[in-house]
């Protein structure tokens, strides 16, 4: 019932890339990042949500119907960002809104122009003169004015700067200021995810790795700092990543608690960043390259 | 009302939350019935993850410091009379701290403040 989004095993296959049984939620009134390497599926796993590509199997609930057979319903909801601009270049930004807004049932004029106006842009400026992080910010307004309950955006703060990221994330935080809004957030910029975001779906190469809360991934893992001699197989084996280096290794584990009774004082245990967490997991395991 | 947040302490952020509250409440600088900001607000203000400060609000709420009230908001909840007790001492407990740090600077040694204490009490 309070599930905004639902994916359920769903695939795609591509000659040379394969998205395999995905399956996460969304839950009303949260942030969700979804993350990964360049290359993941992020943008085939958003595509498919919003019906711009056809999957192979499984299925997809927005607002608790199906995303194919209540498409237009659905996306009258939707708010979407993308990373490319699906504006027309040469028209401004006032006759792209006239082709816009009559495919949404809420259209909100006067938002759309008072968000325009505080993000700083003019309803005469042609959409090839905007700069990358202007086209986000009227991508932005028009996701923001028709009152959508579900903001979808793909890879919205790359190539910004933080300043204006960090805007981004106000912006954010202010739409889930109602809690029947929710947001779902690809990014590879994971710092702005660690304040933000209430769960985590991390994927690689096509497979879900954990789609959970952040908070909870967070304190499930501890980077561990060590000298080699302690470093066994079997010690291996409790890391889900690791890195050596010839002074001593550098490890990804959820069994803290047993290192620390077993090495004590001699390894060093921290809390990992969001980024530590993605970058053991999706990490083969590291050797060093000869360049 | 008063919360600091710190990236970089070990204390996970939700524990943070609650105990600054906590402590608040014990001495008494957010009174019983007093109304906190919503899950959402003071994630917005903060600028953390609002399922971080649902689950300070659970812990408070768990731990008899705050009552949910449904479509009303959060409120601090009537303190027991054992947190009452516990909220005094603490404060007994704070001045007596600062009487030894007192007495330290001044070489008077703990027999002496006893002393002291027996005549005065």
């Amino acid at each position: 019932m309070d599930k905004i989004l639902e994916v359920n095993n769903v695939s795609k296959k591509y000659k040379n890339f394969d998205l395999k049984d995905i399956s996460f939620s969304l839950d009303k009134g949260y942030i969700m990042g979804f993350i990964g390497p360049n290359g993941a599926g992020k943008t085939t796993t958003i595509k498919l949500i919003m019906n711009l590509i056809n999957r192979d199997s499984g299925f997809i609930k927005i607002f608790s119907k199906d995303n194919i057979k209540n498409e237009k319903d659905v996306k009258d909801k939707i708010g979407f960002v993308y990373d490319q601009s699906y504006y027309f270049e040469d028209m401004n930004l006032k006759d792209n809104t006239k082709i816009i807004s009559p495919f949404y049932s809420k259209w909100n004029q006067k938002k759309f122009e008072y968000l325009i106006k505080k993000f700083g842009l003019e309803m005469k400026f042609k959409v090839k003169d905007l700069s990358k992080g202007m086209k986000m910010k009227f991508s932005l307004a028009v996701a923001l004015s028709h009152e959508a309950e579900l903001l979808i955006m793909d890879e919205p703060t790359s190539g910004l700067d933080p300043v204006f990221r960090s805007e981004i994330l106000d912006i954010l935080r202010e739409y889930i200021q109602n809690e029947n809004r929710s947001v779902l957030f690809s990014t590879h910029i994971i710092t702005d995810l660690e304040k933000t975001a209430d769960y985590i779906t991390l994927i690689n190469k096509g497979k879900l790795l954990f789609s959970d809360e952040k908070d909870l991934i967070i304190e499930k893992y501890s980077v561990i700092k060590g000298s080699l001699e302690i470093l066994d197989n079997g010690l291996e084996k409790k890391f889900v990543g690791i890195k050596k280096h010839s002074y001593g290794f550098e490890g990804l584990t959820d069994s803290s608690n047993f290192m620390r009774k077993k090495f004590g004082d001699s390894i060093i245990i921290d809390k990992p960043s969001l980024e530590d967490i993605m970058l053991y997991m999706v990490g083969e395991k590291h050797e060093t390259i000869n360049i | 009302m008063k919360i600091v947040i710190s990236n970089s302490s070990k204390e996970p952020i939700y524990e943070q939350i609650t105990m600054q509250i906590k402590e608040q409440i014990i001495k008494g600088v957010v009174i019983e019935g007093e109304m906190l900001p919503s899950i959402r607000k003071l994630a917005k203000e903060l600028q953390i993850s609002v399922i971080t400060t649902k689950r300070a609000y659970e812990e408070l709420e768990k731990d008899g410091f705050i009552r949910v009230i449904p479509g009303k908001g959060t409120f601090v909840a009537p303190q027991s009379k054992d947190l009452l007790r516990e909220k005094r001492l603490k404060i007994i407990e704070d001045k007596l701290a600062e009487i030894i740090d007192e007495s330290k600077l001044l070489d008077i040694s703990l027999e002496e403040i006893i002393n002291m204490l027996k005549l005065l009490y």
